[in-house]
């Protein structure tokens, strides 16, 4: 199957990405500019880490006018697999493929550490290899991923369970100690109503082996793979 | 014809920044400082020889640019999950 891997101006994990999908994954990937109108065949499309047109006006708020954005949406309607990771979560917020927005960190600091995540939904493309509550230990490395949403918003999506991801001890408990950016309710990722799209704050990509600290973030790439293998890829 | 844009978080929404933009003024001696909230100021220039609103008066041409730039805000300069805005036309 193939990952393809969207690089805008100012993209800095999309070779992280790549890198993650082709050689630690082992499937097929490529780079996809962001001027580009053609995914190149994608199975996946990530839309990566970085400071996409250099964050102006809001995170990912240019990013939504590049050229390829037309072909992700279009991709992301037919049912395929997408995946923002930071600010490729920031831009499909601000895309409207995914609710709520962002928002300075609670303590206006860039926070740039390995934490806890609890999967806590494992029917999406991006979760499938993982367990039930399982805890991810994931680097965060952002300045704006204090998530929030109106509280009609939020309770919409906890009702349809699109909280994919929430920040918490590392036994797995979510409370405000383990809240490394004053998120709602610790949500460190959500995907959409119809749970082919995934955003989340944490790089799963830095992670995918163990001389980078950690290798959990391999399970979330590895899922697609298994999402595809069990017949789940609706989008072709 | 020149617009104004201010662009604020929305009340329910906490703004970090402002609030150590607040801290500060405290320290620096300004104890009565409760509250300060950051936001974005946009200029925007019209371009007034557009022939779709020449033929206009000048009040419903200010009525125009008003919509137009309401729509801007609306569309791009904020984002309306969190933020929201005051429009200002000027001559």
């Amino acid at each position: 199957m193939k990952f393809s891997v969207v690089v805008f101006p100012g993209s800095n994990s999309d070779y992280d990405a790549f890198y993650a999908a082709s050689r630690v994954v082992g499937e097929d990937a490529a780079l996809v500019w962001h001027k580009d109108t053609d995914l190149q065949g994608a199975d996946v499309v990530i839309l990566p880490g970085g400071f996409a047109h250099g964050d102006y006006l809001r995170t990912g708020a240019i990013a939504r006018f590049s050229p390829i954005m037309g072909a992700v949406k279009a991709f992301a309607d037919r049912g395929g697999p997408v995946l923002g990771i930071c600010n490729g979560f920031q831009v499909l917020l601000e895309a409207g493929l995914l609710p709520g927005a962002m928002v300075r960190n609670d303590r206006v600091k860039f926070v740039s550490q390995l934490v806890p995540v609890r999967v806590e939904q494992t029917d999406t493309p991006f979760t499938a290899a993982c367990a039930s509550k399982q805890v991810l230990r994931l680097p965060i490395a952002h300045g704006e991923g204090n998530y929030y949403a109106p509280p009609e918003v939020l309770a919409e999506i906890e009702a349809r369970r699109q909280v994919v991801f929430r920040y918490s001890s590392p036994s797995g408990e979510v409370s405000d100690a383990y809240n490394p950016n004053g998120s709602l309710n610790s949500i460190a990722g959500i995907c959409n109503r119809e749970r082919n799209v995934v955003g989340l704050m944490p790089h799963p990509e830095r992670a995918s082996e163990a001389q980078l600290g950690s290798a959990d973030g391999r399970l979330v790439l590895a899922s697609a793979v298994k999402w595809a293998a069990e017949g789940m890829l609706r989008h072709a | 014809m020149r617009a104004r844009v201010y662009v604020t978080l929305k009340p329910s929404v906490f703004d970090p920044q402002g609030r150590v933009v607040a801290d500060a003024l405290v320290t620096l001696g300004y104890g009565d400082v409760k509250d300060v909230r950051q936001g974005k100021f946009f200029e925007v220039e019209l371009d007034g020889a557009d022939p779709a609103t020449a033929n206009l008066s000048a009040e419903a041409q200010r009525a125009k640019a008003e919509t137009r730039v309401t729509e801007m805000a609306d569309k791009l300069l904020a984002n309306p999950v969190i933020e929201s805005y005051r429009v200002e036309v000027l001559e």
